[in-house]
């Protein structure tokens, strides 16, 4: 939220430049669009030049023949601005387009770089808005915004030096308002940035709130939670509603104000010629012309307002998008990669700890991993069991290198992960993730991730291993069914189904099964189970479960307790040892075996 | 513009307001017409007076404080135009967000299931942004156009009426042109406001899958796929950008085509003594006093069609039916509900689903029992369990609590008295306190702890630097997995439901804890009804019913002992976890 509420200035200097930086490989396109809009202006400001010879000359003179002339002129200079002006229309927005879709790129690909802990912090809404929305809001600047800002500027001074030109008392008297109206202007912006920025505010209160009860609204209904929802939703909204309608306030005294001060500038120039008439350096067309350029001078002036606004949502916007772009949570490869072709799958944490949330001083730190120590050898099957929370998945959290450990290393091969590129390294290793995501889509694009060196059969074939063949085929169109968001049309267990076929389809050299099974039937686990034993042989994998049926077969258990590890040793080990493991697999077997001694 | 009528019974509730605001539009528009009256008439006495070297400032001093008052007084009335119209667009947009989410509380599971999230925040955001857009300035400029047309007109024709005439000729092709370009750029608006809502709604996948997507290093691949989806809405954009880019320059020509052809003819008329100079200059000020109106015309027509447009979308959301509310066969006496269920011959077909997921499904669970539900993935357990709170309703068959159909009983009532907890947490991105006392209304301190304690999650909070204070991320991303199951289990704890139903919920879970949760949730639940789904056979053993379920179907029903005794597909799940003790005992 404290992001929304950030609102620069209509101008800020160093986000400018860092935003020209953007325009630049357009830069000639700009200069053409400024040229072009000159062009406008300038056509645009003659045109009560026509009016004054029409009056003043021609019609003075009689002269009906030179009035055809004046008209036609004026016709043909009518034409040429409108085949400009729609060349520049296109040529503004074409380079806003380009623009935006190079910073768009950007924000994008450097999300696609932030580490997990930059979105544990920071919620998806927020960073959608920046990719869309924001970037969206910088269209309108790049485009219209600062071409059209020039072209004003160029014409204020056309006009300007006209009016000097004709009649430099008159000039005068006409642009005499001109510190009222800035000082009206200063006000009502004063009072508009408020305002925006309530309103900014609220919007992004609105979207929040929307995107998470709309998400959640399951939740909202069997809970009976409707009304209490609804309620806090008409307060949030009630006050965008009020906000927006403070802003209305501000505008609606700024714009007659513009108009009236314009008023003035007319009465001033027509008094004025009054007083003038008798030295007779006034003429009738003169004073025409003057009205015209008036009402020519407001135009811009009232647009730069409107600019003003599009500056101003800009400055806001481009200043969080900067914001994101600075962001500095990413992990970085090392400079000099150690190459990681051909991989064993030797495993080692030495002395591991680790944080989600550091503070400043050890005792503050939340340890969530404490001295952790432990090895699997190539090839073999590891199971971590422990109580909830006791910090499993941050293990496997920590091998996809997702987040960088505050003390000890991890190996593997004997190499520390940080000399690997990430990307080299988790192309190593598959992961089933305790919580299951699936895109929407269709069913084989889920398994393949849209990889096209997985092909078609491949895909089946990992099906088939999970035991998910069958009701991929059931389902309407089969492997090309329809995914919804989040696989909301799927079991839960066949969701899981899925994920696990894709980390299959990886065919990775270490595997890391997260609660990979926790919601698929005891008989599909086996058969799945059975069905990669042989697929397996030679990898190294790694198997979390509570349930222990389900990790009967590794080679060895490492037992965790609240972020240390406990016991380390075989099934047999670890019951002998009379530990943690052997109080579960008490608890999860006592009945069974009273039922068999009675 | 039909799907706008919809928004009459909004307008009707300020017709006050608007009718006012209508007046000052009236009012602001013969004020503005005026003055240029006033400058004609300057113009001529500057004329004369300079051809008879007979003028003093004071003579046209009437003239030009007449001017400024004559704009204060229209600018009071603008003032005024929009503290109404323009306030009044601000609360409608407030009454139809209001309304849109109360409307979208009722609709049932299947239809979120089916409906992309980001659909219904552009309908939220965008489409009702639109509709107000619209609304200001659709009553607003239509009224201010015809107004100031009719009024300039007239006054036009006081001058020269052939001189009107001609002036008029370029006018019908404006909005000829108008009318035209607005449609081509309606169709290319829509389509690209399309393509908008697939470049978010990527996005948004990618960002919610971002943990997928760096374990399979997809990074390259997403980027590729956005930069597809960026780079085609840059081309709509520029498509429409083309159309539009038209508009503003024909407009001009066309309105510069009657200032040429004014100046021309009137200024014959003038040469000819049939038109006073004073006379043309009004006339021309006159007429740029058309432009305006015209092209705002052209705009208004432009915005009306953008709202009718997402009015329509909107209209379609409106008038999706909840499939699941109170109707007539509602019995609004029932205020308590016991806990006794019944199925009777249901089945179930999920929308768009060519399966069955349930079939014929007969089963009583008297008051106070509990129920424990196992049986194969995708077998229909969830589904079987979500027809209790009518999260769906049965195709066929009926389902009862203590012997009424749910149906007959207020949806409210019946939800108050269930506990849920569904096989996949969601939490709000709030403090966990709230998070737990989310199910209820008077929910002291006490009473979160308690179901905190029940659910077992009361230690791992205790360890957390700011206890129940903490704030979770979006649903819940930094809880580890089984913290969040039981924080999803203390929120329906909290309630003191009459049935509890827990699906699949202790699969994150590890035995020993599970262990203490049911031992505990037995204590608080002697009277009360359970239904527990699970995989694992230690979580159902000592349940008074256990039903196996495959294929849409009960396949066995009985307790514990009775199903092992059976031999069948029970026994054998019990055989397949005893395998490995056995084994261990040799
Ligand atoms: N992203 C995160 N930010 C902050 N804390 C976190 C985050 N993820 C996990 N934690 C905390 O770290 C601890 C260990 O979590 P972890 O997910 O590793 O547990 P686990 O052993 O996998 O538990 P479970 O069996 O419930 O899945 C928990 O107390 C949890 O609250
Ligand atoms: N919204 C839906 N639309 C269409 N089909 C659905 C929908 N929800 C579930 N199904 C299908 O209905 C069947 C039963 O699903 P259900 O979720 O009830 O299974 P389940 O027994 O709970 O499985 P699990 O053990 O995996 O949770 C599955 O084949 C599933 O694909
Ligand atoms: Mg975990
Ligand atoms: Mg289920």
């Amino acid at each position: 939220m404290h992001e929304e509420e950030i609102l620069g200035k209509a101008y800020d200097a160093s986000l400018m430049r860092r935003l020209l930086f953007y325009i630049r490989p357009y830069r000639w396109h700009v200069v053409l669009g400024i040229v072009l809009s000159v062009a406008v202006s300038g056509l645009e400001a003659v045109r009560p030049y026509f009016t004054k010879i029409a009056v003043d000359v021609n019609i003075a003179e009689k002269d009906g023949n030179g009035l055809l002339v004046t008209a036609l002129a004026f016709l043909g200079v009518l034409l040429l601005r409108g085949v400009i002006q729609y060349f520049n229309a296109y040529l503004t927005q074409w380079i806003g387009q380009k623009t935006i879709f190079d910073l768009r790129m950007q924000v994008f690909e450097h999300l696609q770089s932030r580490s997990l802990r930059f979105y544990d912090k920071n919620p998806i809404g927020r960073l959608i808005t920046r990719v869309t929305n924001d970037t969206e809001v910088l269209n309108e600047m790049f485009s219209s915004g600062i071409v059209m800002v020039f072209s004003d500027i160029f014409t204020i001074i056309g006009i300007l030096s006209l009016m000097f030109t004709m009649n430099w008392q008159l000039a005068l008297i006409s642009l005499s308002v001109l510190p009222l109206l800035f000082y009206g202007t200063f006000l009502f912006r004063k009072k508009a940035r408020e305002a925006y920025r309530e309103v900014r505010i609220q919007i992004a209160r609105i979207n929040t709130f929307m995107q998470e009860h709309i998400t959640g609204m399951m939740v909202d209904q069997v809970f009976n939670r409707e009304k209490k929802s609804f309620e806090k939703f008409t307060e949030i909204n009630a006050a965008h509603r009020n906000a927006n309608i403070k802003s209305i306030f501000y505008y609606a005294l700024f714009y007659p104000g513009v108009d009236l001060i314009g008023a003035i500038a007319v009465g001033l120039i027509i008094w004025y010629a009054g007083v003038d008439a008798l030295e007779g350096t006034i003429t009738v067309g003169t004073v025409i012309a003057f009205l015209q350029f008036n009402e020519m001078f407001w135009r811009p002036i009232r647009d730069l307002s409107e600019k003003y606004n599009i500056m101003q949502t800009a400055m806001a916007s481009s200043e969080r998008i900067f914001k994101l772009l600075d962001d500095k949570t990413a992990i970085v490869d090392p400079v000099h990669p150690v190459p990681f072709e051909q991989v064993k799958g030797a495993i080692e944490f030495k002395n591991v700890w680790f944080a989600y949330n550091v503070g400043l001083t050890d005792a503050e730190t939340e340890w969530i991993l404490r001295d952790v120590s432990f090895r699997i050898n190539a090839g073999e099957t590891a199971a971590f069991v422990g109580h909830t929370g006791a910090g499993k998945t941050t293990i496997t959290n920590l091998l996809c290198r997702f987040y960088d450990v505050q003390k000890g290393e991890i190996l593997i091969d004997g190499v520390n992960i940080k000399q690997i590129r990430q990307q080299e390294l988790r192309k190593h290793i598959a992961v089933v993730l305790q919580d299951v995501f699936l895109f929407s889509g269709d069913i084989s694009s889920n398994i393949n991730l849209g990889d096209g060196t997985i092909p078609r059969e491949a895909v089946e074939q990992a099906a088939r291993t999970v035991g998910a063949d069958e009701f991929i085929r059931q389902l309407p169109g089969g492997y090309d069914a329809e995914v919804k968001e989040r696989g909301a049309t799927l079991s839960v267990g066949q969701k899981q189904l899925i994920s696990f076929a894709r980390a299959l389809a990886y065919n990775p050299q270490i595997l890391i099964l997260d609660e990979a099974t926790s919601s698929i039937d005891t008989e599909t686990e086996q058969l799945i189970q059975q069905a990669i034993e042989k697929l397996l042989r030679g990898r190294t994998s790694i198997v979390i479960a509570h349930r222990l049926s389900t990790i009967q077969n590794a080679g060895k258990i490492i037992v965790m307790h609240k972020g240390e590890i406990r016991e380390i040793g075989t099934h047999q080990e670890l019951l002998a040892h009379g530990g943690i493991y052997f109080k579960l697999y008490q608890l999860q077997y006592k009945d069974q075996e009273v039922r068999l001694t009675a | 513009m039909k799907p706008l009528l919809r928004l009459l019974p909004y307008l009707a509730k300020y017709k006050r307001t608007l009718f006012v605001g209508f007046l000052t539009v009236v009012g602001s528009n013969i004020f503005t017409v005026l003055p240029p009256l006033f400058i004609g008439e300057a113009i001529d006495l500057l004329k004369e007076g300079l051809e008879a070297k007979s003028i003093g400032g004071t003579d046209l001093v009437t003239y030009a404080v007449g001017i400024v008052v004559f704009f204060l007084i229209a600018g009071t009335f603008t003032f005024f135009t929009r503290q109404t119209l323009i306030v009044v667009s601000r609360h409608i947009e407030y009454d139809l967000r209001n309304d849109f989410l109360s409307h979208i509380q009722k609709l049932s599971l299947s239809f979120y299931q089916n409906t992309p999230t980001g659909d219904l925040m552009a309908h939220a955001t965008n489409d009702i942004s639109a509709v107000r857009n619209c609304l200001g300035p659709g009553i607003m400029y239509p009224t201010d156009t015809i107004l100031a047309f009719t009024m300039v007109i007239a006054m036009m024709l006081r001058i020269d009426w052939e001189l009107t005439l001609l002036a008029m000729i370029p006018l019908p092709f404006v909005s000829f042109a108008v009318y035209r370009l607005g449609k081509v750029v309606h169709k290319k608006f829509e389509e690209r406001q399309k393509q908008y809502g697939e470049m978010t709604t990527r996005a948004q996948e990618n960002l919610s899958g971002i943990r997928v997507v760096k374990a399979y290093v997809r990074e390259e691949y997403e980027t590729g796929l956005f930069r597809t989806m960026s780079f085609e809405y840059l081309k709509k954009n520029l498509v429409l950008a083309r159309v539009q880019s038209i508009m503003w320059p024909l407009m001009f020509l066309l309105v510069g085509l009657s200032l040429v052809i004014t100046i021309y003819f009137g200024g014959l008329k003038v040469i000819a003594n049939e038109l006073s100079v004073g006379g043309l200059t009004k006339f021309l000020i006159y007429l740029t006093m058309l432009i305006w109106p015209m092209i705002a015309f052209g705009w208004v027509i432009n915005i009306l069609q953008q709202g009718a447009a997402s009015m329509d979308r909107l209209a379609k959301i409106f008038d999706t039916k909840p499939e699941v509310q109170d109707a007539e066969q509602t019995d609004h006496t029932i205020t308590e509900i016991k806990g006794a269920i019944e199925f009777r011959n249901v089945s179930f077909t999920h929308k768009g689903a060519v399966r069955a997921s349930l079939s014929d499904i007969n089963l009583m669970v008297p008051k106070g029992a509990t129920l424990a539900v196992i049986g194969y993935t995708g077998a229909g357990k969830s589904t079987f369990v979500n027809l209790i709170p009518r999260l769906y309703d049965a195709t066929s068959g009926d389902v009862l609590i203590d012997g009424r159909n749910v149906k007959e009983i207020p949806l409210e009532v019946l939800r108050r008295n269930i506990g849920y907890v569904p096989q996949e947490t969601f939490l709000f991105s709030d403090s966990l306190a709230e998070n737990i006392s989310y199910g209820t209304d008077n929910g002291t301190e006490e009473h979160v702890r308690d179901a905190a304690e029940i659910s077992q999650i009361a230690r791992d909070i205790s360890d957390f630097p700011l206890g129940y204070a903490t704030m979770l991320g979006e649903r819940g991303i930094t809880l580890s997995g089984g913290q969040k199951q039981r924080t999803s289990i203390a929120r329906a704890v909290m309630r003191k439901p009459k049935i509890l139903i827990l699906d699949d919920a202790l699969s994150a879970v590890d035995t020993y804890t599970e262990e203490e949760i049911l031992k505990r949730l037995r204590r608080i639940m002697k009277d009360r009804t359970s239904i527990i789904i699970s995989h694992r056979i230690s979580t159902v053993k000592n349940a008074d019913m256990i039903v196996v379920m495959d294929d849409g179907k009960i396949v066995e029903r009985g307790t514990h002992d009775e199903l092992v005794e059976r031999g069948g597909v029970y026994a054998e799940l019990h055989q397949k976890q005893l395998l490995e003790q056995e084994l261990e005992n040799l």
